[in-house]
């Protein structure tokens, strides 16, 4: 292979107007003279399949090997989370969160926790503030770390499953040592984080960043020159930056066809407006550009990592939460000396606090893109509606768009290329 | 600043929370959405939410609802009832989170009010993105969506009896399948 710039070779331009198809933005149909020629092979992919990243089936329309028609059916996870935590009171609510993106469980943790601060217009001691961004970058490498390794299987590089899942690991056990769980960790409360930071977390968290990078660049040396991993996504699953726009693509996807656009950037929420970074922006729109971003943003969250620390370091002793006691369940050792603090304790736990009566939306950029939370509460313990905006849902509408002129074994590279999680997209 | 005034339809502006609630008349919404893409710039449609509020307001729903100037917990001397929320002016409520992808980003909420059983219309032409999510609200709520070219259950099956995020549909009542008698 040459050594100035293999991967371009090949490379479709990026096509001109939209794509998006009609009248049905996320169907894509079999056209007429297609059918007429009556080799149209209707197949159904999923929903139970390996490579469909969860549960997602595909109903593909095929001219031979040619994708001709394409619809994504979806719902196969659907658990009814916003409704059942209509139900619950907001305390017990925040449990939910994480479960209905398992990968980027940490975000969605902050997102329905920081809806909930929103509403109530609650500050948040500054440990909390930047530990929350530390917890949050963590679970973006994670959660790249998974789309890279599961992705990579697809197209036949089953080594690097091995190699990102042991770097998995490493923030897996990150983790235990702060939460006690390696995964739903249920570590953000409502005015902060639940317990401090545990004692020997700040070395072992600058090991892993400075292993971390050194892990990237063996990635990039297995794919990102290799000659079959150029094959299967140079120039495929093309996207242009307004259709991305108009079909609502968050995250990678539209940073891949050269948005610029990061809410960690625009919208600034937790320590984010303290922090030097960089946003990867590729305007090429197809899966190798959406891998780049993947790639470049894993190196980005470590620098993000380490000044985190750095400033974590010098907040030994300072309060993790808030101290409003109507709200926050009040110091332990407090509860054997003070009548005030039981009661306090005693309605937090059993009735729950109350929210003032309002709505809100608070988007978070998630590893996938812009994770939304919608709340309303009538001024009960109990949220009246939650709502979640799953950026792996939008996702999905993008297939159709997609799709135009691939070849069945794209579909998969394409798909993929998406990080869905179908947990977030069926709630 | 936009000028709300010239949206068509307005009824309202709210500010609460750092954010803006723009409520339009029904039978406006496209009218609406087309002129908060194109004059001021919200091209970016983030999500559709629908919400019931059969119920809002009224005694054992979302905790002790009480009776006017009741109890606040936030408020010391007002024990023994809570606060009823304000009233709402139908039943469902319809809003759409838009964004302006741009160099000074903005967010708005649009918001339009239906009764039970009335059309809302389609905004698929001005953001495509809303096929899955107006797919979602007439799934989840059983919002009639007028104009959408395809308007199928999405997340449940197609055979699926009722609309479960509404505030009547019965929490655990689903009928189990094969346990009818032989």
């Amino acid at each position: 292979m040459a050594a100035t710039e293999p991967r371009t070779r090949g490379r479709r331009p990026i096509y001109e107007g939209t794509r998006i198809p009609t009248p049905i933005p996320t169907v894509l149909r079999t056209t007429e003279q297609m059918l007429a020629t009556g080799d149209i092979m209707t197949v159904n992919f999923g929903p139970n399949h390996p490579s469909t990243h969860g549960v997602l089936r595909l109903v593909v329309d095929l001219y031979g090997e040619d994708v001709t028609g394409l619809e994504a059916v979806i719902g196969y996870l659907h658990t009814g989370f916003e409704k059942n935590m209509e139900q619950k009171t907001w305390w017990k609510c925040i449990p939910y969160a994480p479960r209905i993106d398992y990968v980027s469980f940490q975000n969605n943790e902050y997102v329905f926790v920081g809806a909930v601060e929103k509403l109530l217009d609650l500050e948040i001691p500054p440990k909390a503030i930047w530990m929350r961004t530390l917890m949050a970058e963590l679970n973006r490498i994670h959660s790249h770390l998974v789309w890279l390794g599961t992705s990579a299987l697809e197209l036949g590089a089953i080594s690097m499953f091995w190699y990102a899942f042991r770097e998995r690991d490493l923030i897996l056990d990150l983790f235990e040592l702060v939460a006690g769980y390696r995964m739903h960790t249920r570590y953000f409360q409502v005015g902060g984080l639940a317990e401090d930071i545990p004692r020997g977390f700040y070395p072992e968290a600058r090991k892993f960043c400075e292993w971390m990078p050194k892990a990237v660049d063996d990635y990039e040396t297995l794919l990102s020159r290799n000659k079959i991993w150029l094959e299967r996504t140079v120039g495929l699953g093309l996207l242009s930056r307004d259709d991305a726009i108009a079909l609502g693509q968050s995250g990678p996807v539209l940073r891949g066809s050269g948005v610029d656009w990061d809410i960690r950037r625009a919208e600034p929420y937790l320590a984010y407006h303290q922090i030097d970074f960089r946003i990867p922006v590729y305007p090429e729109g197809d899966v190798y550009a959406r891998y780049r971003v993947h790639m470049d943003e894993m190196r980005e969250s470590v620098r993000i990592i380490e000044q985190c620390i750095d400033r974590l370091e010098n907040m030994e002793g300072e309060p993790w939460i808030a101290d409003d006691r109507k709200i926050v369940l009040p110091p332990r050792h407090e509860l054997h000396t003070s009548m005030e603090s039981l009661i306090h304790h005693f309605k937090i736990v059993t009735e729950g606090f109350r929210v003032p009566e309002g709505e809100v939306y608070f988007a978070i950029e998630s590893p996938r893109g812009e994770l939304g939370c919608y709340l309303c509460s009538d001024g009960g313990p109990k949220p009246w509606r939650v709502k979640f905006r799953a950026p792996s849902f939008v996702a999905l509408e993008a297939t159709a768009t997609m799709m135009q002129d691939a070849l069945i074994a794209d579909m998969i590279a394409i798909v993929g290329s998406l990080d869905t999680v179908m947990g977030e997209v069926d709630r | 600043m936009n000028d709300w005034n010239a949206v068509p339809g307005l009824l309202e502006v709210k500010e609460q929370h750092d954010e803006t609630t723009v409520v339009v008349e029904l039978s406006q919404l496209v009218g609406a959405a087309t002129h908060l893409r194109d004059e001021a710039g919200f091209n970016f449609l983030s999500d559709i939410t629908a919400v019931d509020y059969l119920g809002w307001g009224e005694e054992g729903v979302s905790g002790y609802i009480g009776t006017a100037g009741g109890r606040d917990m936030n408020t010391p001397m007002t024990q023994g009832h809570q606060v009823v929320p304000l009233a709402k002016p139908k039943r469902f409520a319809i809003n759409y989170h838009l964004l302006a992808l741009q160099q000074r980003p903005e967010r708005v909420r649009l918001q339009a009010w239906a009764d039970e059983g009335e059309a809302v219309p389609s905004v698929i032409r001005v953001w495509p993105t809303a096929d899955f999510h107006e797919r979602e609200a007439y799934d989840l709520m059983g919002i009639a969506i007028d104009g959408h070219p395809n308007l199928k259950r999405i997340l449940l099956d197609d055979d699926w009896e009722g609309h479960p995020l509404r505030k009547d549909y019965p929490l655990g009542g689903e009928p189990v399948r094969f346990s009818e008698e032989r």
